[in-house]
């Protein structure tokens, strides 16, 4: 294989054939492709999780599953998709993109790449054959909370080393994101000069690098307390089952911004084109991306407001995240600027761009009523939480990777998406996303809890209306992966630079763009 | 080739990462199989460790052999020293979760449970006094005796301090192009990282023999071998990583201005040096 280095220099151009190229493979763009491709097998996995949870919801009583099998549904739903469909998602398109992005050949540590995609499925061959253990999967809530999640059977060590190996994966292909943006950019591309895609990725490696590694601290002490007699979450031992929250919530803060940030980034790339006018407010966006990620390792107490905490605990965490607000708003009042008269066109990437700031907005409204605390003791582990993150994370992150898929697929294969049956997808999807969600928030305020598989008779019709909307919604998807690949199999060539309004260097490549892009470096004005 | 930076360096292509994934997923579930009582755990979680092992040595390797051959250039320098740094950070914030179990241990945790917070103690472990070295109030007639700081901890401070000593006298030799003085240097580090553990196990002999603290001996058992081990584990990395640096060394694989491997494996053991002066502060002294 060494030997192949220096006389390749004209195959250096093709890919190698068959399987090993994907299984060998140290090229940015093939390793962004399978990612995206895992992320969004694992979008299925983890839809088809949330299709049951719907069905069982469709009507009050025990019409589906036993309560255990629904408690494993919600748990492994939250896991496949933020480990197995954003998170993958999101690399995905940054092992694509930066390179393009900041003129480099390829990512700085392309065999570590290799490893960080390849343990993905080893991580969620250990998580998803949990589902098959006796005891089944894990059931306690993705947040592993303990006790409970000491009474889970066989599956137990089989969570928490799927959880060491996801973090393992996702470590290094953010050390490697961080050294390709710090070291690999072309000639004159200055930080200030870079797209906001790759700010928002180098905030959210750094975060990433930061707090993945706490949690597999937290996991390891949830195994030594359940095998090897230690006492952290145990108060006879004089430890005590808050602190893994205090633990595991420093890391998952963080992690909800981690499935947003580069949401904002795509989001910043997609307004300016087809508004036609360059981003309003560029150096104010990377300070509000650095604010927001230097906020979110201050605001974790607000998600155990109702777990006993000292008054001035209380106070802190609901002011620091009140402030979250404010670079947030700072970044919404940006996109909006940036379509103040703009010559604007409403192809399908817009369209879900602009979903996405209307439908991020109400979810980080609601963030802000959640903030409050004495306000949360009255909607915590209720449905309206359910609402608050499933509106940024569904319509606000999953709508932001439609858009980049939409967006730079012409890039990726060369031909043009459909773009009817792209907004039929759009109209479905954003339709149905607040006929599924939206009634969710009265369910909340009344009072319906989460992660229970029965409710009372008057939340009856609202988790009816909500279930139609889940399965309009997870039907919209089949389109979507129609349209991928229809795109993929052929249509329309697309123009180097695809979009009217597009700028970046990715549109100055062929499309679609060749296996190897930039072995010298272009020069950035 | 040494190539000036207007022509990027990309590696072509590995099977080891790859091949390493099976091996992570028979450790990983062999392991598991282990602690749920299965008899074919433990030869899964070998077969695994082995192959995981092998995967490691052969990309190292390779890496190596690519980087005698001057394939690297200056760009593919930085990437590796960034590279390094952001894991280092990374394990930074690994000791942190634990420290931080520690902190919540000792600030909230114990004196709450002993009484500070009403609530707490009453509904739990009523007027129960606590304080820190305690297996906790669920166990308050376990005799056991906390690991001291004087002595044999102290002794191993100065042995890890001393052997970065060393290692920064291997360093500056090896930008003056003395080589047995590198030699010296980094073997005498590795010594002190050796004599360093043998203590560490010595003191866990100890622990658990006379003092009898154990690792179920409540939340001060927990933290203290959860602590010490992880940094023990460290440790024996580092301590590997610079013995075969060591045989480079020897084998003449570095040059006064072009020895990253060496500076990687410095940089990893300045940094579990650090977390041990953390841990003999905040685990041993206070």
């Amino acid at each position: 294989m060494s030997s192949t280095t220096h006389d390749a220099h004209h195959d250096h151009h093709a890919p190698p054939k068959g399987i090993t190229r994907w299984l060998f493979t140290t090229n940015h763009k093939d390793l962004g492709i399978l990612y995206m491709v895992f992320a969004l097998i694992m979008f299925f996995v983890g839809g088809a999780m949330a299709m049951i949870i719907r069905v069982e919801l469709f009507q009050p009583g025990l019409t589906l599953v036993d309560p255990h099998f629904f408690n494993q549904m919600t748990t492994m739903h939250a896991l496949v998709m933020i480990f197995g469909a954003l998170m993958p998602a999101f690399t995905g398109l940054a092992n694509w993109l930066i390179p393009v992005q900041i003129g480099a050949p390829d990512m700085a540590l392309p065999r570590i790449n290799n490893w960080a995609f390849w343990l993905l499925p080893a991580g969620f061959t250990l998580l998803l054959l949990t589902l098959f253990l006796p005891g089944g999967a894990p059931a306690g809530g993705w947040t592993m909370y303990p006790p409970l999640i000491l009474q889970l059977g066989d599956a137990f060590p089989f969570l928490i080393f799927a959880v060491h190996i996801l973090g393992i994966s996702s470590i290094m292909g953010s050390i490697n994101i961080a050294a390709t943006i710090l070291n690999m950019r072309a000639p004159g591309m200055t930080l200030m000069k870079m797209p906001l895609f790759v700010w928002a990725w180098l905030i959210t490696a750094f975060l990433i690098v930061a707090v993945m590694p706490v949690l597999a601290g937290a996991v390891t002490m949830l195994l030594t307390d359940q095998y090897f007699g230690t006492s952290f979450f145990n108060a006879a031992g004089g430890g005590d089952p808050v602190m893994f929250q205090h633990i595991f919530w420093f890391f998952g803060h963080p992690e909800v911004y981690i499935l947003i940030l580069p949401a904002f980034g795509i989001v910043s790339a997609i307004i300016p084109t087809f508004a036609r006018k360059p981003l309003f407010g560029y150096s104010s966006m990377v300070y509000a991306t650095a604010s927001i990620a230097f906020l979110s390792f201050i605001v974790w107490g607000h998600h155990m407001f109702s777990v006993g905490m000292p008054l001035a605990g209380q106070l802190f965490f609901m002011y620091a995240t009140m402030l979250v607000a404010v670079p947030t708003g700072v970044k919404i009042f940006n996109w909006m600027a940036t379509m103040w008269q703009g010559s604007m066109t409403f192809e399908t990437p817009m369209l879900f761009a602009i979903a996405f700031v209307i439908l991020f907005t109400i979810g980080g409204l609601s963030g802000v009523m959640l903030a409050l605390a004495p306000v949360d003791l009255q909607y915590h582990d209720t449905y309206f939480v359910v609402a608050h993150f499933h509106y940024v994370l569904v319509s606000g992150a999953i709508f932001s990777v439609f858009a980049a898929v939409y967006f730079w697929l012409p890039k990726w294969t060369g031909n043009m998406y459909d773009e009817r049956l792209g907004k039929w997808h759009f109209w479905l999807s954003t339709i149905s996303v607040n006929v599924l969600f939206f009634p969710q928030h009265f369910l909340g305020l009344a009072g319906m809890p989460r992660r229970i598989p029965d409710y009372a008779l008057q939340f009856a019709e609202f988790n009816m209306i909500s279930s139609i909307g889940g399965f309009v919604f997870g039907l919209s998807q089949l389109i979507f992966l129609w349209v991928i690949i229809k795109c993929v199999r052929g249509g329309e060539k697309a123009s180097d630079q695809v979009w009217e309004g597009a700028k970046g260097l990715e549109w100055t490549l062929p499309s679609p763009a060749p296996y190897h892009t930039f072995e010298r470096p272009p020069v950035v004005k | 080739m040494s190539q000036a930076n207007d022509v990027y360096y990309v590696p072509h292509e590995s099977r080891w990462p790859v091949y390493g994934i099976p091996g992570m997923v028979l450790l990983a579930g062999g392991f598991s199989i282990y602690l749920n009582g299965g008899s074919w755990g433990m030869p899964m979680m070998v077969i695994g460790a082995v192959i995981t092992l092998l995967m490691t040595v052969m990309w190292f390797r390779d890496v190596v052999n690519e980087s005698l051959a001057h394939k690297y250039n200056a760009q593919v320098d930085r990437s590796f020293r960034q590279g390094m740094a952001w894991f280092i950070f990374s394990e930074v914030m690994f000791f942190g979760a634990f420290f931080g179990a520690l902190f919540y241990a000792r600030v909230f945790s114990i004196p709450w449970l002993g009484g500070e917070d009403p609530a707490t103690s009453r509904f739990l472990w009523d007027s129960v006094v606590l304080s820190w070295p305690t297996a906790g109030p669920g166990f308050l007639d376990l005799e056991f005796q906390p690991m001291g700081a004087w002595a044999l901890p102290t002794i191993n401070t100065l042995i890890l301090l001393t052997s970065g000593v060393t290692l920064t006298i291997a360093h500056h030799a090896m930008k003056e192009n003395h080589r047995s003085k590198v030699i010296w240097g980094l073997a005498a580090t590795v010594l002190l990282g050796a004599i360093f553990m043998s203590v560490q196990s010595y003191e866990y002999v100890h622990a658990y023999q006379d003092l009898n603290l154990r690792m179920d001996t409540g939340i001060y058992g927990s933290t203290f071998f959860m602590l010490t081990g992880f940094h023990g584990v460290h440790v024996t990395i580092g301590a590997i990583a610079l013995f075969v640096i060591l045989i480079r060394v020897i084998k003449g694989h570095f040059t006064a201005d072009d020895h990253f491997g060496f500076e990687a494996a410095a940089w990893y053991w300045h940094f579990v040096d650090v977390v041990w002066l953390g841990l003999y502060v905040f685990v041993y002294l206070i």
